[in-house]
């Protein structure tokens, strides 16, 4: 048992801060929200430059052979700005499938652009009928000329509109919702057949509509084994989950700093907000829950690597449901003690307050997991 | 960064679990999982059993019996103690006035207090609630005057758990009207609870148990060497023994067994004609107390490490996190098992039903009890200092508000 960071992981969470600090200002946030990519191409090639998209990869592939660990640090330290850029699409989503299923052809085929920041990739796997049941695919994938040919539709896909590389779950064999029967493509996002439909979230990150028909891979752009995906899409969702964890617990203490900053300034009857206990209470709530989903990010850092998939998934389950709720009150909250002055797009807050719903419903919401967890009650 | 036990942290946990396995008499234990409370002589028996191990004074150092864990160990050993689940130390004698005794305590008072706290020699009590002083301990009014060679002590005392129980107990008395401050005239005092003088009167709790007391004190005479630290100066004392470390304070070995016992019985009841644990709501409900569980448990992890690591014995303020949570989760638990015992659950069984021969219990054996420990943990949350004063204790410690 040990919470201490080693310095290299100090280096870093200071590196991000003093990146982030300089150039996520609210103003200048807003600002990349309003270009065509809705993110800053400039701050991608400098996360690339200190290192940041090559973090989790190993060094053959340009990597930095770091874990799960320093993924964490830099999402909280993304959540506490609100980063826009596809980190969690490339490097976490897509960069997990790779490293778990890729051959090496394919992993040094792409890996080392993920790393210099040259080559983005999203994980097309959600369909609209499926909302967060990982086995129900109706994408699929039928052999022809020794390739296959990919027909089907994926659903708000995270940075789906930019990438390009697609990591696709398609059936080659089996019916919905079963387990067997799902395997992953690599897919050009620019190539015949795919059709992207790009737009924001309600928290301003990109997501897209993908259609696919009648596109043709090669038998070499099958990553993993065939038919026997799931494993890997479990595990890249589990990654999800708990680098969104961090991320979380980077948002809230932004809303706790602001909140607090908010109740120690604002004069009503002639006294600071802060000083009537009612609001003190619910502040001091508010830390509890953010100190409970803390140690709940931390537990699903922790399992991403475990390799016993039972328990894995039942702790990182119960992770998505505490750092989910956890969220919600802190957020809820945060806008409440501010009152009216929360609830404007002008003002930080909300832009938090957004980021944790959307993330609340990535890789299955409270309830979803909380219904699995019940499922396994023994 | 690593949450996982060391091999060494999990061998020396074993080792816990295989003692409390092979000592704690077999009797007290079932009391213990059908929810009864433990009786005085169980408490006694099993904290003696501990201390011939040397793993009673769990937090004192060797020289005075205590085993040398550090904090991680000792979190372990009250998770397994719990878990047991067994009779708890008596939190007065081994948190309380053993940890005062070796910081304000002289030598006298060491030699002759601590080896009889550790052994349960000496049961312990607190006088420190006054009817007009609860979470505003400041104002207490319980005087003690000084005659000679001792003081004289006049005045109440309330909510003190096991008076009727106690051999002795640790008092903050007034010894200054006219200090300045309210906080600077108290004094703090150990008084022999033989002593011509006290008076201890049972308040019976929700529960129907006699747990709590008032105590009176009429011309108690207390010899001016049972005063602890300097006269006047009690109020650090006191602010010492409420802010040691209090790491244990969550409890969560005993949530996590009643959460296990609930399971358990619940696939001997029904619901809808099928077992309760078969039940959506109830599994939901379940998962809910699992998911809070394992993040208080890794709190509970983060603040014991950072007590280790500053080695400073100053408590975290982060601690009222763990007692806010920690007694939420008490209560929820305790109302998951009675709700489990269902309408078997409200007959109070021992005082009518268990004194006719031969008559059959009324449902299952263990569901009497699942009503009077639901009522009983509805002061954890007062005691210890209310959640209420921990959330401004979070207030002004953490959130500078």
């Amino acid at each position: 048992m040990d919470f201490d960071l080693t310095e290299d992981q100090r280096l870093l969470t200071e590196s991000v801060n003093r990146l982030l600090a300089d150039q996520y200002a609210f103003e200048q946030r807003k600002a990349m929200l309003k270009t065509q990519e809705g993110w800053s191409t400039r701050l991608w090639a400098q996360y690339a430059e200190l290192g940041f998209l090559g973090l989790p990869f190993a060094e053959e592939f340009g990597g930095f052979g770091a874990g799960p660990v320093e993924v964490m640090l830099l999402m909280q330290a993304f959540g506490r700005h609100l980063v826009l850029e596809p980190y969690l699409a490339t490097v976490v989503l897509g960069g997990t499938a790779l490293r778990l299923a890729g051959s090496a052809a394919q992993q040094g085929e792409i890996l080392p652009g993920v790393a210099a920041g040259t080559t983005k990739l999203a994980f097309a796997h959600y369909e609209r009928q499926s909302r967060y049941d990982m086995t129900d695919v109706l994408t699929t994938a039928t052999p022809r000329d020794g390739g296959f040919v990919l027909e089907g539709a994926k659903s708000v896909v995270l940075h789906g509109d930019s990438a390009e590389k697609l990591i696709v779950s398609a059936r080659t064999a089996g019916g919905r919702d079963e387990a067997q029967g799902i395997s992953l493509f690599l897919v050009d996002g620019d190539v015949k057949g795919v059709v992207r439909r790009g737009y924001t979230l309600r928290d301003g990150t990109r997501a897209a509509e993908i259609s696919l028909s009648e596109v043709r891979v090669s038998r070499d752009d099958l990553l993993g084994e065939q038919d026997n995906a799931l494993p890997v899409i479990e595990r890249v969702v589990e990654a999800g989950i708990a680098a969104t964890a961090g991320e979380v617990v980077g948002a809230m203490e932004a809303m706790q700093a602001m909140t607090l900053d908010y109740l120690k300034t604002r004069q009503q009857f002639g006294r600071p907000i802060g000083e009537n206990q009612a609001l003190q209470h619910r502040a001091a709530e508010m830390l509890v829950a953010l100190e409970q989903g803390r140690s709940m990010a931390m537990l699903a850092t922790m399992m991403v690597e475990e390799q016993d998939a039972a328990e894995r998934a039942r702790n990182i389950s119960m992770a998505k449901v505490g750092v989910g709720q956890s969220g919600r009150f802190v957020s809820q909250n945060a806008i409440q003690l501010h009152g009216g002055i929360g609830m404007t797009e002008e003002y930080a807050v909300g832009h938090f307050f957004r980021r944790v719903m959307v993330i609340e419903h990535m890789f299955g919401d409270t309830a979803w997991h909380l219904d699995r967890l019940a499922d396994q009650v023994d | 960064m690593d949450l996982r036990f060391t091999p060494e942290e999990s061998a020396f946990r074993e080792e816990v679990r295989h003692f409390i396995r092979e000592n704690l008499p077999a009797d007290i234990r079932e009391r213990m999982r059908l929810g009864y409370p433990p009786r005085k002589q169980d408490t006694i028996t099993w904290q003696r059993i501990l201390n011939r191990k040397g793993w009673a004074a769990i937090s004192w150092p060797k020289e005075w019996g205590g085993p040398g864990w550090n904090a991680i160990q000792r979190m372990i050993f009250l998770e397994e103690n719990l878990s047991a689940p067994a009779p708890e130390l008596l939190s007065f004698n081994i948190t309380m006035i053993g940890p005062v005794l070796l910081q304000f305590g002289t030598e006298e008072q060491k030699r002759r207090f601590l080896p009889r706290a550790a052994n349960l020699d000496d049961w312990w009590c607190q006088g420190f609630s006054e009817p007009g002083a609860g979470s505003d301990l400041a104002s207490l009014k319980t005087r003690a005057v000084r005659e000679g060679d001792h003081y004289v002590v006049n005045g109440q005392k309330i909510w003190t758990s096991t008076a009727h129980n106690a051999d002795w107990c640790f008092c903050l008395v007034r010894t200054d009207l006219k200090a300045a401050k309210r906080q600077e005239g108290i004094s703090f005092l150990l008084i022999d609870m033989k002593t011509p003088g006290v008076e201890v009167r049972p308040i019976i709790s929700i529960d129907g148990s006699h747990h709590l007391n008032e105590v009176f004190f009429t011309d108690v005479k207390v010899p001016v060497e049972n005063l602890v630290g300097e006269e006047n100066r009690g109020w650090s004392v006191a602010k010492f023994l409420l802010g040691n470390e209090r790491t244990g304070i969550a409890r969560l070995g005993r949530s996590k067994e009643r959460v296990r016992f609930a399971k358990q019985v619940a696939r001997e009841v029904r619901m809808n004609g099928r077992p309760l644990i078969e039940d959506r709501a109830f599994r939901t409900r379940v998962a809910q107390l699992e998911v809070d569980m394992k993040a208080l448990e890794i709190t509970q992890m983060r603040v014991v490490s950072a007590y280790e690591k500053a080695r400073d014995g100053k408590p975290d303020p982060l601690s009222s996190v763990l007692k806010i949570k920690g007694t939420e989760l008490l209560q929820n638990t305790s109302e998951l098992a009675m709700d489990v015992g269902g309408p078997q659950a409200m007959p109070v069984w021992q005082q009518e039903l268990s004194q006719l021969a031969n008559e059959p219990a009324i449902g299952p054996e263990w569901a009497p009890q699942m009503a009077p420990a639901y009522l009983m943990l509805r002061a954890a949350s007062i005691y210890g200092g209310t959640n209420e004063i921990q959330k401004n204790i979070l207030t002004k410690a953490v959130l500078g508000l």
